[in-house]
């Protein structure tokens, strides 16, 4: 597996402006011979898409929803950074790398991250000249927030909703390329495969969700931008339709994977109410700064939380880290929120929850000082709970949140497999062991807007364009496997439905490769994986047809991808036999209990390569070096 | 609780469709609205039967997926609330409850609860959009645009697109939906080179579409989830006769073959 990076020789700084004026280009008028697809319309697809679109390349844009705007990130909340240095508090394109650098715990590559940084202003300014309405203060300026792991204002929002108006900013691009015929859209197909032919990505193999029928798609690249994975835990603050099958399906392609086992427990969600819960969702971690953190010392303990008198609350997180109290980073305020709950401390009718408790911030800065700050989010919680949280406290838990690890790209965000290009949450590439806030949005659009565009015509340039169409026998047989999963999968006819596999195979994987993770529990879950597969294409359940819109299907094909891909996020993190950003070995904390890195033996991105169903796959790895921000213990608390 | 469920089936697009009665027990209070229909499903797998098809995806009321029309009411009976943000608890026990698709001809039903609203997108395409191509722009705090405007904008973009507007409009109409982008768009000094044209691609394809047209029941603003106000609908009328008297006829026309 070739795992060059293609890091451009320049100092870090002007890297990226020296490998754009190197580039290889494809001129305006031989543009439109290329044809490029794009699966996914979130952040990452939509800019990327709209972007290639107005440059003349014709675009197939693929997403699952009826309309692109539907893409999961729609739902991001708190805000995006960019270094505009528009507070004068002394923000840069370095202080934004070294934060991200150092928030993903030194596990990623630094010459992305440095472009990723750069590029942030940029994208400010594209929202704006698209029209979204970034919050603005009394003179007409934008305005800007903090947020956690940094300490300069460099969070720009709109309200609580800024995925949302990204989202619609970078749909609108698209719709405006729809309209002049640079992009053909296809809603409602799902990618099933990724057809790649002389080592070369050529197209991809969709199913019509509305009428089954399995098609194929060519193009001279393949762009896929389908966002994370983090539903295979079945619960997560996702919506319910991500999942893994188009990265994973390029996997089993040979497009290497790259760090599954990084992914991001988001401490203040709001717990599971009863069995029947179908995805969980995030509160602002910002309810940290007033609410207090506590669980009753007893376990058990069924007085209702006004009656616990200060005596019997117990305040872990202030006794523990009596400096960074209900402050501390997230992962840390995770994992100690498990721990306690482990110890049946935990409060609610699942026992899974602790209480974030208001009663003392009230009473010291009044009523009117917290409405300011968190009248949205009090409101947003009784609406989903029916608790009122001027009353008693709230109850949270983590929840699965984000993944950053994805599909291996190099400098070009291209995969080890040529023409095939992975943007977004679905590539592995800037964020590390660890993602800060405000940071993923900033990623996909970088990605989205500035990068692909230029290097996609790179790669295009090396090739003639229109060389494979779908009379490839390679495209009769991928779609020849796909039906004939599909068909297996409505033959099974078995007792189990697809619901309950997936929320067994999301306790093991939460119970296992979780907050924390340890040797003996990860063998335990990837012997307990596999007996699940089983189960599911021996005994699993479907009714009606699969030449109709079919939601249990859509939902069993995904699942059956996560079921093999949960056990490489298994291996990966045995693999890891160390602690980094949000991949907590138990074996290896510090005395403060804080991730405990082993930079010696790991300090490379781990990369799979499948070798067969039932075959162990190969890990390869990519050294990362560090020199513009040499190593250092991640350290929050001075 | 229990329940009894009176669900419209309908196999595709051509099937005429009918309701369906269900029974269903032992759901907790603390059960989203479609979380109980998950519990449904999981029953009529169990028994052999075929699901009932329904959008959703975010479930947590921003991805406009969600569209269910429950005992007559677009997204239920509670004031700014999506299907998905609906729990059972907004019930009483022993209820029956009807649920029904958006009913639009603009909106024809795919399978069940599921319809089909590329129409909404047609609209946007047609001119919801600045026309700006990705690249280095003026630094934005050149155009200082003051914070009520924007927040005014954003009142009418934060529309999610799920079509409740349209579905309870006795005549059908979109006028909220296209209001809210033409709005948005209108209100920021960035959208105004566009400002005439746009509102009457908009309205023409929103014509052409197949949506009624505006008798002011309304009705779109007591069920929209966002809450955005037809204040946004007068705004856009405004423009719309603007328009007529400001454009040249067919300068999009003119400009395109250039
Ligand atoms: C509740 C919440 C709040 C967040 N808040 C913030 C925040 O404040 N700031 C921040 O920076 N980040 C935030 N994030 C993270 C951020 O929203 C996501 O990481 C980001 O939006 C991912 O964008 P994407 O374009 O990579 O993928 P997505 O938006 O997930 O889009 C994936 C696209 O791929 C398509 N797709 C997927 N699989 C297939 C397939 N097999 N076939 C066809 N199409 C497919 C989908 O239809 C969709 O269009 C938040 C995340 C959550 C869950
Ligand atoms: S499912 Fe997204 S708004 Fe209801």
């Amino acid at each position: 597996m070739d795992l060059d990076p293609k890091i451009p020789e320049a100092p870090i700084e002007s890297m990226w402006d020296t490998h754009k004026e190197h580039m290889r280009l494809v001129g305006p008028r031989n543009r439109p011979n290329y044809k490029v697809i794009v699966v996914g319309t979130g952040l990452a697809g939509a800019s990327a898409a709209s972007s290639m679109a107005a440059m003349g390349y014709q675009v197939d844009a693929f997403c699952f929803q009826d309309s692109p705007r539907r893409a999961h990130s729609i739902a991001a909340q708190g805000g995006i950074n960019a270094s505009k240095d528009y507070r004068n508090d002394g923000d840069s394109t370095y202080r934004l790398f070294y934060d991200t650098q150092k928030g993903g715990d030194y596990r990623s590559r630094e010459a992305n991250v440095w472009r990723l940084a750069q590029l942030s202003t940029d994208i400010i300014d594209q929202a704006v000249a698209q029209g979204v309405p970034f919050a603005r203060e009394y003179g007409g300026m934008l305005a800007n927030r903090s947020f956690g792991g940094v300490l300069v204002e460099r969070t720009f929002y709109c309200r609580g909703e800024t995925g949302q108006q990204l989202l619609l900013g970078a749909c609108s691009a698209l719709a405006n390329q729809i309209h002049a015929g640079g992009v053909t859209l296809h809603a409602r197909k799902e990618l099933l495969d990724v057809v790649v032919i002389d080592d070369r990505a050529r197209g991809i193999v969709t199913r019509d969700l509305v009428t089954g029928a399995i098609e194929s798609h060519a193009a001279d690249a393949v762009v896929l931008a389908t966002g994370g994975y983090s539903n295979v835990y079945y619960l997560s603050t996702n919506a319910k339709g991500c999942n893994v099958t188009a990265t994973w399906r390029a996997h089993k392609r040979g497009a290497g994977f790259a760090n599954p086992c990084y992914n991001q427990i988001h401490p203040t969600c709001i717990p599971v109410a009863g069995e029947h819960q179908a995805k969980l969702t995030l509160m602002s971690e910002s309810l940290r700064n007033d609410g207090r953190i506590w669980v009753p010392r007893k376990p058990a303990d069924q007085r209702n939380p006004a009656d616990i008198p200060e005596a019997d609350r117990y305040y872990y997180l202030e006794e523990r880290y009596p400096r960074f109290g209900n402050l501390v980073p997230r992962d840390v305020a995770s994992r100690n929120a498990k721990e306690v709950c482990d110890e049946k401390l935990g409060v609610g009718p699942s026992g899974l929850g602790v209480y974030l408790d208001f009663r003392d911030a009230i009473q010291d800065k009044g009523k009117t000082v917290i409405g300011g700050r968190y009248e949205n989010l009090f409101t947003m919680y009784e609406k989903i709970t029916g608790d009122n949280p001027w009353q008693s406290p709230m109850r949270i838990f983590p929840a699965p949140h984000y993944t950053m690890g994805g599909l291996w790209v190099d400098y070009n965000l291209m995969s080890n497999l040529s023409g095939l290009f992975a943007i977004g949450e679905a590539n592995f590439s800037d964020h590390g062991a660890n993602r800060l806030g405000a940071s993923s949005m900033m990623q996909c659009l970088a990605d989205g807007y500035f990068i692909i565009p230029l290097t996609i015509g790179d790669y295009l340039s090396r090739y003639p364009y229109g060389d494979v169409d779908t009379s490839h026998p390679a495209f009769a047989d991928a779609e020849r496997e796909v039906k004939g999963r599909m068909d297996h999968l409505m033959s099974i006819q078995g007792s189990e439905t697809v619901e309950s596999l997936h929320r067994e195979l999301g306790r093991v994987m939460w119970d296992k490769c979780g907050i924390a993770r340890n040797a003996d529990g990860l063998q335990e879950a990837l012997k307990k994986i596999p007996e699940i597969r089983d189960r599911f294409w021996n005994d699993l359940r479907i009714t009606g047809s699969g030449q109709k819109l079919n939601q249990t299907l859509e939902h069993a094909g995904r699942l059956a991808d996560f079921l093999e891909f949960s056990e490489l996020m298994c291996r990966d993190a045995l693999a890891r036999d160390e602690s980094c950003g949000c991949h907590f070995r138990d074996e290896h904390q510090t005395e403060e209990g804080e991730a405990l890195r082993d930079d010696d033996n790991f300090s490379h991105v781990s990369v799979w390569e499948h070798q067969g169903t039932d075959k162990e796959p190969i890990m390869h790895k990519e050294p990362l070096s560090f020199e513009a921000l040499p190593l250092a213990q991640r350290n929050y608390k001075t | 609780m229990n329940f009894t469920l009176k669900v419209w089936r309908q196999d595709d697009a051509k099937d005429g469709g009918h309701l369906e009665k269900y029974q269903i027990e032992d759901i907790e209070p603390t059960c989203s609205f479609l979380e109980m229909m998950d519990i449904l499903n999981e029953q009529l797998t169990e028994q052999n039967h075929e699901p009932v098809a329904f959008d959703s995806d975010c479930r947590e009321g921003i991805c406009g997926m969600c569209s269910m029309v429950i005992n007559g009411q677009p997204h239920g009976p509670n004031d700014g609330t999506t299907t998905c943000q609906l729990y059972m608890r907004h019930f009483n026990d022993g209820d029956q409850i009807t649920i029904e698709p958006w009913r639009s001809v603009a909106f024809p039903v795919v399978r069940d609860l599921v319809v089909d609203r590329s129409a909404f997108d047609r609209i946007t395409q047609a001119g919801g959009y600045i026309n700006v191509h990705s690249g280095p722009k003026p630094d934005p705090n050149s155009v200082p645009i003051e914070p009520d405007i924007a927040e005014e904008a954003l009142d009418a973009a934060c529309c999610i697109g799920c079509g409740a507007c349209v579905a309870a409009c006795p005549n059908g109409a979109a006028m909220l939906y296209t209001s809210a982008k033409v709005a948005h768009l209108g209100l920021l000094p960035q959208g105004q080179p566009e400002r005439f044209e746009r509102v009457q691609n908009m309205v023409h394809q929103m014509e052409d579409e197949g949506f009624g047209s505006c008798r002011n029941y309304a009705e779109c603003e007591a069920a929209c989830p966002k809450e955005i106000s037809i204040k946004f609908i007068g705004k856009m009328n405004r423009d719309y006769l603007r328009s007529t008297l400001l454009l040249p006829v067919d300068r999009r026309g003119r400009m395109d073959s250039q």
